[in-house]
Parts: structure tokens; sequence; C-alpha cells
């Protein structure tokens, strides 16, 4: 009342809630300036109106209106915690109880889960609504988002661009403001390079730290959940709530879970941040390359030391990724088999008749290669040539971090060679695409934490940097991400459309 | 590495899936593209390191051999395409 136009600042306030980070949305609900019903109506008008992004495989209204009330009425009786009332979206290969989870493939468009994930029971338990499931690269098999069943994801800052893969529909809808936050998942770069192209924060830690029960599984021996937002202290909040160890995930590591907030804010004074030269050579675009060490340039301002350092089996990381994912993913992936749920072809004459036609309708033709290069690297013959040789090479590859991490306390490197490409651009040379993962796959190989920041704009598109740190300095990554998001403002960029 | 249509037809049966003859080629020549990426491996000594399993070289680790799980058939039966009395149906395997 009383403002010149006759709205309601009430009203006007509460029509720009998604400008919010989701730390300054929840002090909003704790402060009773808005409820949940109220924030996730607005985000469910959002997804909705901006529906042409494609970020979502699926909207939960109803289900995101109880949570949301159930959440109110929590906060009413004093029980709330700080992520109570919060809407998020989750990766569509997380099971969630009741509504598909379809990984962004043919084969699981009927699949209505019959549990949750733990990822999922966690953070429905700390209160967080969801408001739907992200579109995703099929069975995450991508760095695009076009592996999609349910079609290309658009890039909010510039619509006929990639958001990134395989989480590109969680990057994307965090970019736009659809949702405050989404899980992800990082099998090789699949949560970093997403939030690079979208202008966003996401966080892997370390492999163990998240549990992958009801996560459906890609390569098991890489895969690990983590969580995209506007910054690193959003990304905090989620991830604290998300982690921890599982009885029902035979790789989680039992390790307490570190307070994630509690450390932001830490002085970085003398921390040493490696830079190391085989991610600056031949094949990074300039226009990311000057943008992520200005970024570097800024931690130094902050106190941290710069130091040189190699990781020269970096190439190698692509050879042995694109053998141990594969092999992980025919083996895994073999439980698609018409059989107990999931699409059956038509008529079967017979069983194997039922089980090739219907992975040859119900999974897509990334994914199907996949299964048969894996098929082809574990078969008699050529598995120590292949798959015991990449699972060696893996150390190798381990081991240069390790040498690495004694010279310096985290890495600074791009998370990608150029920014967001075209939509189709690189869709019909898959290895070209396999290429560009070049600075993700061998943290995923060492099972180390990584966390993509936004670090600036090169012709209107999101430039990121990576943090890779030793296994388990989650807590460092998120404050010095922390850190620089208080120096700059790359992290509060809009793009112009949903702003 | 080239890769022939007689061992894309080869890996699509170990793998149960039906491609189809028209995308033979085409399939051929991609995995050829990735198996070569794959066979830069071949050039680095690799003799003196034990294959990595496990980011962190964590165990296995065992529980007790307790029922811990209630049972779900009828909830995970409800998606599957065609189930009868709690038996999964698919064609006739025996004659």
């Amino acid at each position: 009342m009383g403002s010149r136009c006759g709205v309601d600042p009430t009203t006007i306030r509460q029509a720009l809630m998604h400008q919010k980070t989701l730390t300054e949305l929840a002090i909003g609900l704790e402060k009773g300036e808005f409820s949940s019903v109220e924030l996730t109506q607005h985000y469910l008008d959002r997804a909705t109106a901006h529906a042409s992004l494609n970020s979502f495989i699926t909207v939960t209204p109803d289900l995101a209106i109880s949570q949301a009330t159930a959440a109110d009425a929590r906060r009413a009786s004093g029980d709330a915690g700080p992520l109570t009332g919060l809407p998020l979206a989750h990766k569509d290969l997380f099971c969630t109880e009741g509504v598909r989870t379809s990984c962004g493939s043919k084969m699981l468009d009927n699949f209505i889960s019959p549990f949750d994930a733990t990822v999922v029971s966690k953070l429905g338990e700390a209160g967080m609504v969801t408001v739907g499931k992200a579109n995703m690269d099929e069975f995450a098999m991508g760095s695009s988002n076009e592996n999609s069943f349910y079609g290309a994801v658009q890039n909010p800052w510039a619509t006929d661009r990639v958001p990134g893969g395989s989480s590109g529909g969680s990057a994307a809808m965090v970019a736009a403001r659809l949702v405050p936050a989404a899980t992800a998942t990082d099998t090789g770069g699949s949560i970093r390079q997403p939030a690079s192209f979208c202008g966003v924060t996401g966080i892997k830690p370390t492999y163990g730290r998240v549990s992958r029960y009801g996560m459906v599984a890609y390569a098991s021996s890489l895969d690990q959940g983590g969580v995209i937002a506007a910054t690193a202290e959003d990304c905090a909040m989620v991830l604290g709530a998300m982690s921890g160890h599982d009885a029902k995930d035979s790789t989680s590591i039992d390790r307490p879970v570190e307070d994630y907030r509690k450390v932001l804010g830490a002085d970085i004074a003398g921390l040493r941040v490696g830079i190391p030269k085989e991610y600056f050579g031949e094949g990074l675009s300039n226009a990311v390359g000057e943008r992520v060490l200005a970024a570097a340039k800024e931690l130094e301002a902050l106190g941290a030391v710069l130091v040189d350092v190699s990781l020269p089996n970096t190439e190698l990381a692509i050879s042995s990724y694109y053998v141990v994912a594969p092999a992980e993913a025919s083996s895994n992936l073999s439980r698609f088999d018409g059989v107990r749920y999931g699409h059956r072809c038509e008529d079967p004459k017979d069983l194997e008749d039922l089980y090739k036609r219907s992975r040859g309708e119900g999974l897509g033709k990334e994914v199907q290669r996949r299964i048969m290069v894996g098929a082809y690297v574990l078969s008699a013959g050529y598995y120590d040539a292949y798959y015991l040789k990449a699972q060696k090479l893996r150390r190798l590859i381990a081991q240069d971090f390790t040498q690495a991490f004694e010279q310096c306390d985290l890495i600074v490197g791009p998370v990608a060679p150029t920014t967001a490409f075209k939509i189709g651009e690189l869709s019909d040379d898959p290895v070209a695409m396999y290429l560009a993962d070049v600075y993700t796959l061998s943290t995923n190989l060492a099972g180390l934490p990584g966390i993509s920041m936004p670090v600036g704009l090169a012709d209107g598109l999101p430039v990121g940097a990576q943090l890779l740190g030793p296994h388990f300095s989650e807590a460092r990554l998120l404050n010095v991400a922390h850190q620089f998001q208080q120096q700059t403002d790359w992290h509060q960029k809009i793009p112009a459309a949903f702003a | 590495m080239a890769v022939d249509n007689k061992t894309v037809i080869d890996m699509a049966h170990l793998a149960r899936i039906a491609v189809s003859e028209d995308d033979i080629p085409k399939i051929a020549s991609q995995m050829g593209k990735v198996l070569e990426i794959a066979e830069k491996m071949a050039a680095v000594d690799t003799d003196h390191l034990e294959p990595m399993a496990h980011p962190l070289d964590a165990a296995q680790p065992l529980r007790v051999d307790d029922v811990t799980e209630a049972d779900l058939r009828e909830a995970f039966q409800a998606v599957a395409p065609s189930v009868d009395k709690g038996l999964y149906l698919v064609p006739k395997v025996i004659e």
C-alpha cells in the first residue's frame, strides 16, 4: 500500500523472490516475509512460464504444494530447519516415490519409482520441496543434454546453445531462476560443465560422500551426486544435508560430514593454489583461459599463493574414462531388459527378441554405442588390453593429483575448453564431444571433489572455473569459492529474459 | 582402430540390442573412433601399477546376514510390463 502505482509492496517483493539466493530465501522464510506455499507457487509459475527452455521433464505441482503446506506447518510448530520450505528440483535419475523417474530415456518413460533415493529422502526430511524432475542426457551420457528422449534443453543465456550436460536441465533451471537449487550428478564432469556453461555454481563431492542409493547407475565407480545453485553458500547448505554415510550404498564412506557453512568466511591467506600447465595448453580458447587466470589472480589478491603444478597424464584421462565408463555402463544397463520395469517391445516372439527389441527401441543411440563399446572392452581377449589397462592408468592419473597436492592445497583450472556451443554443432561427432571433457574426467577417475563457479562472460556467454581439492576437501573448496564470490558478482548475473 | 560390421553385430548380440542393418556401418565407424582414443593407452608402461577399482581404495564392507528389507513385491511389480500371481511374465522359454 502507498506505493506510487498502487501495488502492494509485499506483492512486488514476492514477484521478485526468484532473484534471491537460496540462503536469502531461507532468511525470508524464517522472518515470515513469505510462506513456503507462496514461494513454491512462485517457482511453479515460473516453471510454467518458461517451459520452452525444456529444463523440466516433469513438474510436480501437487506434490510441491502438499510438501510446502507441510513445511509451513512445521515452521509454525517451531520445528523448521534451515532448508525447510525451500523448493528444489531433482535430476531425473534420482528415484522419487510415486513420480516418474525417466533418466531422460524412453526406456523409463513409464517408470514410476516405488521408492525414494537416499538423497531425495534426506532433502525431504530436511523439509525441502520437490517442484519437479530435471532434464538430462539419457542415463547421464552426454555433455550437451541433446541426448535426452525429451529433447534438448536450451541455455538461458542463448537459447540456440546447449546448457551442457549431462545435468543440463539442473543447470539451466537454476540459471533461469526456475528453482533456487537442483540436485545433479557428475560421472565425468556432468555437474561442473553445465554449471560452467550456464553461469551457476555446482559441486561434485568426493566419491562416496553422497549416497548413490536410488541414483540410477551409469558408471558406478565414477558416479557421484551433488548440487547446482547460484552460489557456493547455497551449495554448502544443500550439500551438507544430502551428504553422509548410507548403509544402503556399499561404496558410501563412513566419515562425519563437516558443517560446510560454518567454515565459509575462513581467511584464505597463504593458501597455495596450483595452476596445472596441462589445463592451459593447446585446445583451450583464449576467452576461457584469460578469465580463468583472472580468477586465479583474484584469489591471489585475497592472499592465496599461486604455484605452477603439473598433471602430466591429463590427456590419458580421456582414454581411460572412455573405457572404464562404457564398461561399467554395459554392466549396469543390462538391468533394462523389458522384464521387470521399463519399456517392453510389442509382441516379442521369444525371450531374446524381447530383450533385443525392448533395448533397441528403449535406449537411444549414444547409450547403445557406449554399451556396445563396453561389451567390446570387457570381452574375452580384450579385457587386459582395455579395461585392466584403463584401471592402471586410472591409478597413474590419481598419482598425478597426489603429487600435485604436495605442492598446493587446491587446483584451479578451466572446466571446458570453450563456452556453450550451439545446439546441433557437435551432435554428429560424439568423439569431438568426448575430447571436450578433458579437464573434468580425471577428477572422477581419481574420486576427487570439484566445484565450478562463474568467473566471467565471453560474448555474453558464461565462463566457469573449477577448483579441485584432495579427497574430502569440500569445505575448503566451498569456502574458496565463497570468498571469490564475496569479491565478484558473476554469480549474481541472471540472463535478461529471466530476471 | 577399424571396427568391421561383424564386430558390431557381435557386440549388439552380446549387449542384447536390436540394431537396424542400415545403422551398422555408422555404428562401426563411431565405435572405431572411440576405440582409437582407447588405444592411446597402449603406449604407456603400466607394468608397475596396480589397477584401481575404487578411488579411495576402500574395501567392500560386509554386514550381518539379516533380513533388513520389507517385502515390497507388490509395489515393485506395479511397474512391471507383465505379471501374474506375483510372477514376471516373459515369452515361453521351455517347449
